[in-house]
């Protein structure tokens, strides 16, 4: 027994060295980035929320307030109004870019004439910064200027569409400028996804008598489960970060009704000179993230670990 | 020759003798046309000193501009001057000893004798010392009127906050938009200002704004305040515009019969050649309780370590006060000079009345002297909110305005 049980040890002894130092190379190449990461990432989010419980001003300081800030955060109608638009936005944005996305793709698949003249016209939008994106919409959707005045020069005098004025329905003056600008490279990853598609899969899907469209829900989207995901943390993060596009469409207007969580930390860390404030409010957006995102990442790559 | 003279005495006084080129690095965020304007009166007296102003304009305003030059100062990087509001804004950096203290050249120059009214001095000083440059005033406490909409309208020019709302039906009737406002909260929560002055009295604004009694807030005066404003919301109804010179531009072009709007919004009437008096009225304190408020603009020196600069940097501070670089920047300004022993050159009906308030003393010391950044910010968002919101009530409002300033630092 002994005897055979010392080997394994020595052996194992021998070789720990060995794993740290394997692919030694590589692991010095990323050392940098290790360490920015536990500094920069790691090290800043800390900071952040250390200082979250303190009432830092202009300047940070070290001066305890207990969870004031969190009680103010939580009080302010201006942020739980941002939080519902967020929600909003989020969730239609989510739906609708997946769907209108799909669907493109599934039409530029279907080996149409001049699809490479489609693809570019639908990409385009995001080579353009959401800044650009507001401006241009904001004149788009402007009732002396765009696309209201268009139509009534058509004739139907009594038309009327005017979000960006409208505290009602200006989220979806934000979503259809949101979309424009960011369905296309969705479509092009699905795009990419469905190319992947073995051509046999169609063929027997053929064979069997199964329509286009039945193929592609039933057949083709289980199939495509890695692209989703992928899309999934692009649009997500976009809308998580949504800022700029509200900053150049409507500037959180009219009111307070377009207001988003990020745009809410900038004015307050330094419109309102308050960064006790801002750090609070984006804790609590870095806590709704990894709520959302930790059970999900454990679903999707824990789970696949262990098949 | 006279400019330089002075220029040398004050150096001289202050003891520090470095007359010599100094390249000094400016910033402030003076990027229209008329600002721009103004600032190269302050750069070419202190070039024709023999010194060098470097400009370190930062486009986009206040709010962008003012993170970008803390960070600079909090980086170790800082210019030799910047411009802030004079006001809570720069407290913080006060008390981090990160300004130099220009106690000294203010002593020299009799500062306290001269800077008029003496708030402009108070806002710069703290615990005794002062650490800032007052250099113009502006005031919020105007309404602008078209004579042209009031003349469609077949009614007179009203001169009180009481006849401008009885004539806003007959001004209605005539398709013209009664009150322009700009849709960013900055606009509705100054007029609020102007308004609760105006119509509450100097005792019970001063209450609210100075001693943070919220008290009054919920008090009678302040009542009557909130319903003007509920009204004044109604008569805006029909324009939507977002900036202020948009909104004044609807009073140039007769859309809209009145705004309410700080002394700056006369640089759009000019621009675009109208008279006062012919063409735009002016009611300092809406024509009910005229009073106006005393905000402008002021630069502030961070320390840096070196003598050299230092002294340059005081001489600066001297500069910017004297008679001569007063009167040709607050003439390309547009605002008043701080200091009333000057002649600005040409003046028109409006400005006039502005400079006999000044001088009569009628001042009250402005939001930014009294309000921490955090609060207005609060109370921005609030009455933004009302402004767009048909269906929150005065008396909503009332209530939660009177929450903000009871929490008020």
């Amino acid at each position: 027994m002994s005897s055979s049980t010392d080997p394994v040890i020595r052996s194992r002894a021998g070789r720990r060295p060995n794993r740290l130092f394997r692919n030694a190379n590589a692991k010095l190449a990323s050392l940098p980035m290790m360490f920015t990461a536990m500094i920069v990432f790691l090290g800043g989010t800390i900071w952040t929320i250390v200082y979250s419980f303190t009432d830092s001003g202009l300047l940070p300081r070290l001066q305890w307030a207990g969870l004031q800030q969190y009680e103010r955060l939580w009080s302010s109608r201006k942020w739980l109004v941002s939080i519902e638009n967020l929600a909003i936005y989020g969730v239609l944005s989510l739906i609708l870019t997946l769907v209108i996305a799909f669907v493109l793709a599934a039409l530029l698949d279907r080996k149409i004439r001049g699809e490479d003249v489609f693809r570019s016209i639908f990409l385009y939008p995001f080579a353009l910064s959401f800044i650009v994106t507001g401006l241009v919409w904001q004149w788009i959707l402007n009732p002396q200027f765009g696309l209201q005045n268009v139509v009534r020069d058509m004739g139907w005098t009594g038309f009327t569409f005017d979000p960006l004025n409208n505290p009602e329905i200006v989220l979806y003056g934000l979503l259809i400028a949101g979309l424009w600008q960011g369905t296309g490279l969705i479509m092009c990853i699905m795009l990419a996804g469905l190319r992947g598609i073995d051509e046999d899969i169609w063929k027997a899907a053929r064979v069997d008598g199964i329509g286009t469209v039945k193929t592609y829900i039933v057949v083709i989207i289980p199939m495509m489960r890695p692209v989703f995901v992928t899309s999934l943390v692009l649009i997500g993060s976009g809308i998580v970060k949504l800022y700029d596009l509200v900053v150049a469409q409507t500037s959180g207007g009219p009111g307070i009704s377009s207001e988003v969580p990020a745009k809410y930390v900038m004015t307050a860390m330094f419109g309102g000179q308050n960064l006790g404030q801002g750090f609070a409010a984006s804790t609590m957006m870095m806590l709704s993230v990894i709520i959302i995102l930790i059970p999900w990442a454990y679903l999707e790559f824990g789970g696949r670990k262990r098949g | 020759m006279k400019l330089t003279t002075k220029l040398l005495a004050a150096t001289a006084i202050c003891g520090a003798g470095a007359a010599s080129a100094t390249e000094l690095e400016v910033m402030h965020w003076w990027t229209s046309g008329g600002e721009a304007n103004a600032v190269s009166k302050f750069a070419e007296a202190w070039n024709a000193a023999g010194n060098t102003w470097v400009d370190g304009a930062i486009a986009g305003g206040g709010d962008t501009a003012r993170p970008i030059m803390v960070s600079r100062i909090i980086g170790g990087d800082p210019p030799a001057a910047f411009q802030f509001n004079h006001g809570r804004q720069a407290e913080e950096l006060v008390e981090a000893g990160m300004i130099l203290d220009i106690t000294d050249v203010s002593e020299q120059e009799g500062w306290a004798d001269i800077i008029t009214p003496s708030s402009l001095l108070d806002s710069c000083t703290y615990d005794g010392r002062v650490f800032c440059v007052p250099v113009n005033i502006h005031s919020w406490q105007w309404m602008w009127l078209s004579n042209g909409a009031y003349e469609a309208a077949g009614v007179d020019v009203p001169t009180t906050w009481t006849e401008y709302v009885e004539t806003a039906g007959a001004v209605r009737e005539a398709g013209i938009v009664p009150l322009a406002m700009g849709g960013q909260s900055w606009q509705q929560n100054g007029s609020f200002g102007v308004m609760a002055l105006a119509l509450a009295g100097q005792e019970s604004w001063l209450a609210v704004n100075e001693d943070k009694d919220s008290e009054v807030v919920m008090g009678p005066e302040y009542t009557r305040v909130f319903e003007a404003f509920g009204a004044a919301r109604e008569l805006s109804d029909g324009l939507n515009v977002q900036d202020w010179n948009q909104a004044t531009a609807a009073v140039i072009n007769d859309t809209a019969a009145a705004q309410i709007m700080g002394d700056w919004a006369q640089g759009e009437f000019a621009l675009a050649g109208e008279v006062a008096g012919e063409d735009y009225s002016c009611l300092p304190g809406l024509g009910e309780v005229a009073l106006l408020d005393t905000g402008g603009d002021a630069f502030f020196f961070p320390v840096t370590g070196d003598p050299e600069i230092e002294a340059a940097q005081k001489e600066l501070a001297a500069l910017m006060l004297s008679p001569e670089v007063q009167v040709s920047f607050n003439s390309a300004k547009g605002s008043l000079p701080v200091r009333p022993d000057v002649d600005l050159t040409t003046v028109n009906e409006c400005t006039q009345k502005g400079l006999d308030l000044l001088a009569a003393g009628s001042t009250v010391p402005s939001g930014n002297q009294l309000l921490s950044p955090d609060t207005t910010t609060q109370l921005n968002d609030l009455m933004t909110e009302f402004w767009e919101t048909p269906s929150m009530t005065p008396a909503e409002v009332q209530e939660q305005y009177a929450a903000i300033i009871a929490d008020a630092d």
